[in-house]
C-alpha cells in the first residue's frame, strides 16, 4: 500500500455535509471489475454539465483553473456516508486526492481510506471554514501542508491545527502496511481460537 | 460482570487485542455480491491468496441483475454483464456457494442471508455492502465493509476493528395503528440526525421493538447505517428462535438445541450500562416521509415542508436550501400536496413477505393513480414465490404495479434502470441522495404502507387518509 508521511498541496472546499459515496462516484461510473479507471467518474453528477456527458461544468470547483491539481478536499460532516463502495476512495485517489479534511466521516469510507493510503483528517467545522477562507484567496499558492507523524495541518504562516487519528491507523499509513499480511502473521492465534470455538459453537462450522 | 448484548457478541469473537485501539475479530460468515464482491474475489486471485474457509463464504447476484421477468445475464448497466460473468467465474474458481440468476434461493444478500439461515443469532457476518447491519435484527453482529476488508476477512477469517461504543435506543410505549419499523427508524434519524449513531453499536429495545416481527426488526436495523452507526442490534427472544427453525443452513437437531441454549443468553443484562441511551416515545411516531436529500430530512406526513430560515447553523441552512431546490419543493407546503410520478416497493429495507403483505392488503380492490408508474420488486426469489402462492402478485398487478424478479433494482441506479430525470418517486428504499435512483430523480422514503397509499392517491399520502 502507498505510504503517507507528509503532503503539501492545493485544497478545494466542498463545504456541505453528507457528501455520500453515490455522489463521490455514481454507480453508473463503475463500469469495470477493477479498482482502476474511475477518476473520470469522480463527482460526475456535479462535474459535468449533463448526466453521462463529459462536458465540464465550469461552476464546479475542481473544474476551475485555480483548483487544477487539487490534492486535498475540505468538506462538511459525514463525508463518505452511504454505500460501502470502495470505488469512492479509489476514484479520489486516482484523481490525485491524498487527504480529506472533514468534521466527521462515514465509518466504512474512513476505513477504506486507511486501507488505500488516503488520509482522513477530522477537524471542526470552524477550523475547516477558516482554512477554506484562506485557501480561497489564492488556491494555487495558499497550500495546506499535512504532517502525519506530528498529526498537524499547517496553513497560513505560522498557523497550524492538530488532529487525532487512531495509532493503529496512523501506523498503517506511515509504513504503508498491508493489513492482510500483518494479520496472516497471527495465523496460529486465529487457528487456536477456531479450535476452541468449534467446541463451544459447533453449529457455526459448516464443514 | 453485567454486559450489553453488543459486549457479549464482541467478546465471543475477540481473538486478541492487537493494540493501538484495534481488536482482531473472528468472522463467522462472509457474503458477497456481483457489484463489489467480484472485485474482492479478483483481488484475492491477483494476490494469489486463498479463501481460508470457502464454506463460510456466500455470494449472490442482486445489485445489477435485471429484474424483468425472463431475465438472463443482460442488464441495462453499461458492462453490467461483465460483472455478472466475472462473479460467476470467480465464485466457481473459489469454491464458494453462489446463488445465481435462476436459482430459487437468489435474492438481495441481506434478505437471503437471513432467509437461508446463513446469518445466525450471535454470529459475525460481513459483506461489502453498507446495509449488512440489517442482520442485527436476528441478534447477529453484522456490518458493511469495503472490498479490501472483504478480502481480509476471506483470507484470514478475521477483521481488525476498533471497538465501537454502545448505544441503546429505547422505543417506549406502543406504536399507533399503521406505524411500522420504517417509520420508527426514519423518526429516530429525523430527531437525532444522520450522524447521531456515529461510533456506536446501537441496540434497539423497548416494548415496541419486542412486538415487532423479525422482518420488521430487519427494517429497523437496516437503516442503522443511515444513522451512521457501526451496526444495529435487537436482542434474541422467542420470535428470533421461531424464525431460525428449519432454515437451510441453520443448525438442526441436537446442534440446534445447543445453539438455542447459547442464543438465549444473547440479550443485554439488566443493569448493564450503555455509553449513551436515547428514549423515543412511540406515541409521537406518525407515518414518516422524507422531503429532502438526506434521510434526516424526514417529517411526519401531517407536517409541512420545513423552512431553512429557522435553522441556526449556516451549514444546515444552506444544505436544506440546496435540498429544497434539488427536490423542487417549497417550504411551508403540506407534504401531502406533493404530486408523485412513481412508486417503488423493493430493496433490503422493505421487500420481505410481511412488507408485500402490508402493501397488498391496502392495494386490494384499489388502483394506482393514472399518472403514477408503480413497480414492486420482491426481496428474494423465495419471497416472490411465497407472495405468488398467496396471490399477492395478482393484487399488485390488478392495482397497476409491475411485478418483477428479485434484485436491488431501483433502490439505486446500478441496474441502469430509472423512472427518469426529475421524476418524483415515493420509495420503500433507504437512501434519498441526489441521483440515487437515477440522474436528477427525486426520492421520498416511506414505509410500504405509505408507498401503497401514495401510489393510489397520486400524492404523498398516509394509508389512513
Amino acid at each position: 500500500m502507498d505510504k503517507f508521511d507528509s503532503h503539501r498541496g492545493i485544497a478545494a472546499a466542498l463545504l456541505r455535509p453528507n457528501i455520500d459515496t453515490d455522489t463521490i462516484i455514481p454507480s453508473r461510473e463503475m463500469t469495470r471489475v477493477s479498482r482502476e479507471g474511475l477518476k473520470d467518474g469522480l463527482f460526475a453528477a456535479w462535474r459535468y454539465t449533463l448526466p453521462g456527458s463529459r462536458e465540464a461544468n465550469l461552476n464546479f470547483i475542481l473544474n476551475r483553473p485555480a483548483y487544477s491539481n487539487t490534492s486535498i478536499i475540505l468538506s462538511g460532516d459525514n463525508f463518505g456516508c452511504g454505500s460501502s463502495r470502495e470505488h469512492a476512495v479509489w476514484a479520489l485517489k486516482e484523481y490525485g486526492i491524498r487527504a480529506i479534511i472533514a468534521p466527521s466521516f462515514g465509518s466504512i469510507f474512513q476505513s477504506n481510506c486507511i486501507r488505500n493510503g488516503v488520509l482522513p483528517i477530522v477537524l471542526s467545522n470552524n477550523m475547516i471554514k477558516e482554512m477554506a477562507d484562506w485557501v480561497e484567496k489564492d488556491p494555487q499558492h495558499n497550500h495546506l501542508s499535512i504532517a502525519l507523524p506530528e498529526q498537524k495541518v499547517h496553513w497560513s504562516a505560522g498557523k497550524c491545527f492538530e488532529f487525532e487519528l487512531d495509532e493503529a491507523q496512523k501506523d498503517m499509513l506511515i509504513k504503508g502496511l498491508d493489513a492482510i499480511s500483518l494479520t496472516q502473521v497471527l495465523d496460529n492465534k486465529i487457528d487456536l481460537f477456531e479450535q476452541k470455538d468449534r467446541l463451544e459453537r459447533p453449529w457455526i462450522y459448516l464443514d | 460482570m453485567l454486559k450489553t448484548l453488543f459486549e457479549k457478541l464482541w467478546t465471543l469473537h475477540e481473538i486478541s487485542i492487537i493494540g493501538n485501539g484495534e481488536c482482531l475479530i473472528f468472522i463467522d460468515r462472509m457474503f458477497l455480491h456481483e457489484r463489489t464482491g467480484s472485485i474482492a474475489l479478483k483481488g484475492l486471485e491477483d494476490a494469489a491468496r486463498a479463501i481460508k474457509s470457502p464454506q463460510h463464504v456466500f455470494c449472490t447476484m442482486d445489485h445489477i441483475v435485471d429484474t424483468t421477468l425472463g431475465r438472463g445475464d443482460e442488464t441495462l448497466m453499461p458492462n453490467g454483464k461483465d460483472f455478472i460473468i466475472a462473479t460467476r467465474k470467480s465464485a466457481h474458481r473459489a469454491g464458494i456457494r453462489l446463488f445465481d440468476i435462476g436459482d430459487q434461493n437468489q435474492g438481495i444478500s441481506h434478505v437471503i442471508s437471513a432467509e437461508l439461515g446463513i446469518a445466525l443469532p450471535g454470529s459475525t457476518l460481513i459483506c461489502p455492502d453498507s446495509h449488512t447491519c440489517t442482520l442485527g435484527g436476528l441478534g447477529a453482529l453484522a456490518w458493511g465493509v469495503g472490498s479490501t476488508e472483504a478480502e481480509h476477512a476471506m483470507a484470514t477469517n478475521t477483521l481488525r476493528v476498533k471497538k465501537p461504543k454502545t448505544m441503546r435506543v429505547n422505543f417506549r410505549g406502543k406504536l399507533s395503528q399503521g406505524i411500522t419499523a420504517k417509520d420508527m427508524i426514519l423518526y429516530l434519524i429525523s430527531q437525532e440526525g444522520t450522524g447521531g449513531g456515529a461510533g456506536y453499536a446501537v441496540e434497539f429495545s423497548g416494548q415496541a421493538v419486542r412486538e415487532l416481527g423479525i422482518e420488521a426488526r430487519f427494517t429497523l436495523c437496516n437503516m442503522a447505517v443511515e444513522f451512521s452507526a457501526f451496526t444495529g442490534l435487537v436482542a434474541v427472544d422467542q420470535s428470533t428462535l421461531d424464525y431460525i427453525q428449519d432454515r437451510t443452513f441453520a443448525p438442526k437437531g441436537n446442534e440446534l438445541k445447543q445453539a438455542i441454549n447459547h442464543w438465549n443468553t444473547l440479550h443485554t443484562d439488566i443493569g448493564a450500562e450503555f455509553d449513551r441511551t436515547i428514549t423515543i416515545q412511540c406515541e409521537n411516531i406518525k407515518p414518516i416521509v422524507t422531503w429532502g436529500t438526506s434521510p434526516q430530512h424526514a417529517i411526519s406526513i401531517e407536517d409541512k415542508i420545513p423552512d431553512p430560515h429557522f435553522e441556526k447553523s449556516s451549514i444546515t441552512k444552506s444544505s436544506m436550501k440546496r435540498a429544497l431546490a434539488y427536490m423542487d419543493l417549497s417550504s411551508g407546503t403540506p407534504i401531502t400536496s406533493v404530486k408523485l410520478d412513481a412508486a417503488f416497493i423493493g430493496s433490503c429495507t422493505n421487500a420481505r413477505l410481511s412488507d408485500l403483505r402490508a402493501a397488498a392488503q391496502y392495494l386490494q380492490g384499489k388502483t394506482v393513480s393514472p399518472w403514477v408508474s408503480a413497480v414492486c420488486v420482491p426481496g428474494s426469489s423465495q419471497v416472490k414465490a411465497a407472495a405468488e402462492a398467496e396471490g399477492l402478485d395478482k393484487i399488485f398487478l390488478a392495482a397497476g404495479f409491475e411485478w418483477r424478479e428479485s434484485g436491488c433494482s431501483m433502490c439505486f441506479y446500478a441496474g441502469g434502470e430509472t423512472f427518469g430525470k426529475q421524476k418524483r418517486i415515493i420509495s420503500t428504499t433507504n437512501r434519498n441522495f441526489e441521483g440515487r435512483q437515477g440522474p436528477e430523480t427525486r426520492t421520498h422514503l416511506a414505509s410500504p404502507l405509505t408507498v401503497a397509499a401514495s401510489a393510489c392517491k397520486g400524492y404523498i399520502s398516509a394509508a389512513t387518509d
